[in-house]
């Protein structure tokens, strides 16, 4: 990591995500905004990756500390809520939108 | 399997973009957000995979918790209820990011190397603080939705300069760990942690009720912002991608709310608006009791079924009573007798914009039929009747004209524009912002005093009885 050139590189992509992100998310209309909020949610879940890499890390390096592991069982656990439940909701939220052609 | 992992990577990235992407239009949301879920299950079984089954049991007694937890609560959950969900699953992924901090630090330190590399200790530090902050504001976002505690702003002498310090602390300590790449006593560290929950609790704490949709969008960014900086921390694209694109949308989102309210963030952040001292009482008509008209469901059923156009304005006060399919049936009443129905929607009605459209939508309400804040200006001064369930802030004409009221150049509903105003409602009570409504004394204006579903279902009674 002390490779400076790495570290450019993950900077140019984290400005490059940023303007992704506002292109594709600038044009969603009002209506949207509450499940794209939840869809937008559901994607930072990717942090649940992360405490599973780290929870690794820490069994890798010996990782006998009971406290510690409460506490990457505890990271895993909100990482799987953030992702699992974001998904959920949002489909639930998105069902209310299907199509009713014709009315009643 | 580097690579194939990797490229694996590049294509759960171009599902979230994709998936991003199909959110834009109502017809391909759903489609959207399915590969957005694609993509994350690709990461993720890759994630698994390259851990190589290290620590499997502790990441499966929490992935198995965890998902059962989101899951059960997202199919629970009444769909008024939402934002304050959508709250909490964010809040947990800013406590997830935080603790990832917590554990690398302890891995670190179990390692007995002398000093952390710069890049890893300052991107531990920051979505350790950035992560907690989000946690901390998020379950009190929720508290304060689920009113839990009092909607209202919590105000005290000196608040302000509180979170200043605490921030300063939290600066202090945390260049402190990146200065001796780590070596700090294990007390500061955790004092640093403390500091920040605490920061994202006072920092909510002052926020009313009615700003908690611009809060709950700024604490998604916050997190997305975490989670692209935890990427830094443990090398990983994916998470500085995936970040990243959430911190952009917040961003936009926090942007167009503020805007659609006519608040800038600071003045949501730091205004306490609607703590009821100050200024406004003078703005408000002196707070006392209004002068008000009361009407009987069968008048104003009358009223309806001779209009030729009528605007329902739906608001909070909707959503709380469930009301959108009492409203969608007293809807098919009146077109039925040939009455044109239309539903103003306010940016911000409800707690989080789309907030009523959700629930029209859930009450089969066809989506041509509502029309946003613009669209609907124009057709109020050609509007027989206007309807308004449980809306409040957002009709009232304060913000137009009277320049010392807190709300005052917040873009609003024209009701008072409509040929009569019906207002439904539970008392007197004053809005989220906590002020009184002018609108409610107007001579075109009466009121219709009960919960929004009773009400509606009264006046579809009455309608059918014509």
């Amino acid at each position: 990591m002390t490779d400076v050139n790495h570290l450019i590189e993950l900077l140019t992509v984290l400005v490059l995500a940023v303007f992704v992100g506002f292109e594709v998310i600038s044009k969603v209309p009002t209506t949207l905004h509450t499940p794209l909020m939840s869809a937008t949610n559901a994607i930072h879940g990717i942090v649940l990756a992360g405490a599973i890499v780290v929870t690794a890390a820490f069994f890798a390096g010996g990782g006998s500390n009971a406290f510690v592991t409460a506490l990457a069982i505890v990271a895993v656990t909100l990482g799987a809520i953030n992702v699992f439940g974001g998904f959920a909701v949002t489909e639930r939220m998105l069902q209310m939108f299907r199509r009713k052609e014709g009315g009643k | 399997m580097n690579v194939v992992a990797s490229l694996l990577d590049l294509v759960a990235i171009a599902l979230f973009i994709l998936g991003l992407h199909f959110l834009n239009a109502p017809p391909t949301a759903r489609l959207g957000n399915r590969l957005a879920a694609i993509g994350m299950f690709i990461a993720l079984v890759m994630v698994l995979v390259q851990t190589l089954g290290i620590g499997w049991w502790a990441i499966a007694i929490g992935t198995v918790i965890g998902a059962t937890i989101g899951v059960v609560a997202a199919v629970r959950v009444k769909m008024t209820a939402m934002p304050q969900m959508v709250a909490l699953y964010n809040g947990a992924g800013g406590g997830a990011a935080a603790l990832i901090g917590v554990v690398e630090y302890a891995v670190f330190l179990a390692s007995g190397h002398g000093a952390l590399d710069p890049v890893v200790s300052i991107s531990l530090v920051l979505s350790m603080i950035i992560g907690a902050i989000s946690f901390a504001g998020s379950i009190i976002a929720f508290l304060k939705l689920q009113e839990v505690m009092t909607g209202r702003p919590i105000t005290y002498p000196g608040q302000q300069v509180v979170n200043a310090l605490i921030l300063l602390a939290i600066l202090g300590i945390g260049g402190w760990f990146v200065a001796t790449g780590g070596a700090l006593p294990i007390g500061a560290f955790y004092a640093l942690l403390a500091a920040a929950l605490a920061l994202g609790v006072l920092f909510v704490l002052p926020i009313g009720g009615a700003d908690m949709p611009v809060v709950i969008s700024l604490l998604n960014s916050f997190t997305g912002l975490a989670v692209a900086i935890t990427g830094f921390e443990i090398d990983s694209v994916l998470l500085i991608i995936c970040g990243a694109l959430v911190g952009a949308s917040g961003t936009i989102l926090t942007v167009d709310m503020g805007r659609a309210m006519n608040r800038s963030i600071t003045n949501v952040l730091f205004g306490a608006f609607g703590s009821g001292d100050g200024s406004e009482p003078a703005a408000a008509g002196s707070g006392g009791p209004q002068n008000v008209r009361a009407v009987s469901a069968d008048d104003v059923a009358v009223m309806l079924a001779y209009a030729s156009k009528v605007m329902f304005v739906p608001g909070y006060g909707m959503a709380v009573a469930q009301a959108q399919h009492s409203v969608k049936a007293l809807a098919d009443q009146l077109e039925a007798r040939g009455v044109r129905v239309l539903y103003a929607i306010h940016p911000v009605a409800g707690r989080m914009p789309g907030h009523m459209n959700v629930l029209l939508a859930e009450a089969n309400v066809p989506y041509e039929q509502l029309l946003d804040m613009e669209d609907a200006n124009t057709e109020f001064s050609t509007t027989d009747v206007a309807l308004v369930i449980g809306a409040n802030d957002v009709t009232n004409p304060a913000a137009r004209n009277v320049t010392s009221s807190p709300i005052y150049g917040m873009p609003i509903l024209d009701v008072d524009k409509a040929a009569n105003v019906i207002v439904l409602k539970r008392s007197m009570r004053s809005g989220f912002a906590g002020i009184d409504n002018p609108l409610y004394e107007m001579p075109n204006c009466a009121m219709l005093f009960g919960d929004a579903k009773a009400s509606v279902d009264g006046l579809t009674a009455a309608v059918k009885a014509l």
